[in-house]
């Protein structure tokens, strides 16, 4: 009994009139639970141009609303505008991705619809036999994985990690209904004074295909500098463990984690991080991590491909030399 | 008129505890504390205590700390209390251990209620044993309040409140007329030490314990709204390659050429 709901909503994102890449994730995951139609709901008046690329990634269907406080941060807003969506689209699965926005607007809809949520998922799916939706997440810091079975209530709110999913090959020749919704007016209760952003030019830590880390192990925020240098040298961003920007060396903008960034390069290459459950949680998606560390029993060993044991102060200089003469000969 | 501030926390196994002694009974699902290693105040909840010790350093303020669950570690919770907060209530019965998200939320919100009056609910970001990030969004939802979260600065003052909030990259002044929750995240800074006053002044004082039928509880709503199927430690059967040369600065090249030769570099 799974009552009358039928498919998947994705509440997606986007800017600068592009769809955010993790709207396309929840699409390509939408269409793989092969439960109905897979729709998709953008708020803040998106362009046509963003409704149809959204359909070219999967969507046979997108609501937009364009109600001018929606879309735009105020979660007050979003959770009114998702949950009216919610109830035109009737969804049996409500997907979102776990940025600022859905982390908060995701459980926020779901408790206004009496239903369960399920955070930070790395995998949901849809059971053999029973259809019944069961979802993958990390829990204890990344120390353990749960499964978790949603009863019949619709709809089942997930919050998907990025990259978890790839997103389909964009296809212009799919067809999809763009659906205007009026929503009620949101009364928003917060007021957004300034908004500062801090982090300069550069490759995005999320998505930079080679990321250069620094922890506790280094003992300061000047050794950074030369793993600026290094990642400078690779065409790289630089991260840093919880430790790092707790003490103020880096700002949390650098961070990678559980609490902070989730990073999928090629190359991690990590000095003196020792690898604690809440850290690995944030680059366990890399696919080759190099690690540099004196303690040889250190977790960060467990996850990395290549290792050295040491002082990084002995073994870091003439690593970065050698890659120097490497990428420039 | 003194401020009312509620702080909810939660008691967690130790975060820090190493990987090498964490465990779980897969038949019960559900972690085995390592032996020898007490519990803790999660840790974003000492962030949201710190939050409202650092509100009353400044105005008149009265603080309470609320927790739900059963078993609890009195000398553990009593940090709060040692660190500078006013009241201690657990809400200490059987039949609320182990809830999940929206059921704490739900009896945290009648437990918030039950003490009335309040014009701040301060938590954590979330807690670090179930990474939910969703109790405090369940008590703004059900108890109607304005909502902030991953606060690094919260000021109140004259009926208002001032949160400058995490984002990805910067942060977001907000601001918000109370009664409000806000959620306080680790980039508020430490929490204090609780010192030797603090301490002998937490241990004269008792907490106020509740049981579930002191708040009237709505027995259907403390069912969980997801079943826990299966909790596991993932595998990680990687093979690391050790580098070594004859010094640090050898092996530092010797690492270098070997990420040549596999083309990682």
């Amino acid at each position: 009994m799974t009552g009358a709901a039928l498919g998947v909503l994705a509440a997606g994102e986007w800017t600068d009139g592009r769809l955010y890449p993790g709207t396309g994730e929840l699409l390509a995951l939408g269409r793989s639970l092969d439960c109905g139609e897979v729709s998709v709901a953008l708020l803040g008046d998106a362009p046509e141009s963003v409704c149809r690329e959204a359909v070219s990634l999967g969507a046979d269907a997108v609501y937009t609303a364009s109600h001018p406080l929606t879309g735009d941060g105020d979660a007050d807003a979003d959770v009114s505008a998702i949950a009216q969506i919610c109830g035109q689209a009737k969804p049996r699965v409500l997907l979102f991705g776990k940025t600022a926005f859905g982390a908060e607007v995701g459980p926020r809809v779901a408790f206004r619809l009496g239903v369960g949520a399920a955070q930070d998922c790395v995998a949901v799916e849809a059971e053999d036999e029973s259809g019944r939706v069961v979802v993958t997440r990390p829990v204890h810091g990344g120390n353990a994985m749960a499964r978790l079975r949603f009863p019949d209530a619709d709809p089942k709110v997930a919050i998907v990690r990025g990259k978890a999913y790839e997103p389909l090959a964009a296809d212009g020749s799919r067809r999809g209904e763009i659906r205007r919704v009026e929503l009620e007016p949101p009364v928003v209760r917060t007021r957004r004074v300034e908004t500062v952003e801090s982090r300069s030019a550069g490759v995005r830590l999320e998505d930079a295909s080679v990321v250069v880390a620094g922890g506790r192990g280094l003992g300061g925020p000047s050794p950074f500098e030369q793993l600026e240098e290094l990642a400078g040298l690779l065409g790289g961003a630089v991260g840093a463990s919880r430790a790092v920007c707790d003490a103020g060396w880096l700002d949390h903008s650098y961070q990678i984690g559980l609490t902070g960034k989730t990073i999928t390069p090629d190359l991690y290459i990590t000095v003196g991080i020792s690898g604690a459950s809440q850290h690995m949680a944030g680059c366990s998606g890399a696919r080759h991590t190099v690690a540099i560390n004196k303690d040889a029993d250190s977790n960060i060993f467990k996850a990395a491909s290549f290792g050295a044991v040491g002082d990084w102060q002995d073994i870091l200089p003439s690593f970065i030399e050698t890659i120097r003469e490497l990428v420039e000969s | 008129m003194a401020l009312n501030i509620v702080v909810c926390a939660k008691q967690v196994v130790d975060p820090e505890t190493p990987v090498s002694a964490f465990r779980i009974d897969a038949d019960a699902r559900r972690v085995v504390p390592a032996p020898g290693v007490p519990p803790v105040v999660n840790g974003f909840d000492e962030n949201a205590v710190e939050a409202a010790l650092r509100i009353k350093d400044g105005t008149d303020a009265a603080i309470a700390v609320v927790s739900v669950g059963s078993g609890f570690a009195m000398d553990v919770m009593k940090k709060p209390l040692s660190m500078g907060a006013d009241q201690l209530v657990l809400v200490d019965d059987e039949a609320v251990a182990d809830l999940d998200a929206a059921a704490t939320a739900y009896v945290l919100s009648r437990a918030i209620e039950r003490l009335g009056g309040y014009d701040l609910v301060l938590c954590g970001r979330q807690a670090s044993d179930w990474d939910n990030a969703q109790v405090p969004l369940g008590i703004a939802e059900t108890l109607g309040l304005p909502c902030v979260t991953m606060a690094q600065k919260v000021e109140a003052h004259n009926g208002g409140l001032v949160v400058e909030r995490v984002l990805d990259e910067g942060y977001q002044v907000v601001e918000a007329d109370m009664p409000a929750l806000v959620t306080v995240s680790n980039e508020l800074g430490e929490p204090r030490y609780p010192s030797l006053r603090g301490i002998m002044a937490a241990s004269r004082k008792s907490p106020t314990v509740w049981t579930a039928s002191d708040l009237d509880l709505d027995p259907a709503r403390l069912a969980p709204s997801l079943e826990l199927v299966d909790l596991f430690i993932p595998v990680t059967d990687r093979q690391c390659e050790m580098v070594e040369g004859e010094d640090g600065q050898d092996t530092g090249r010797r690492l270098a050429l070997r990420l040549r030769e596999e083309k990682l570099i």
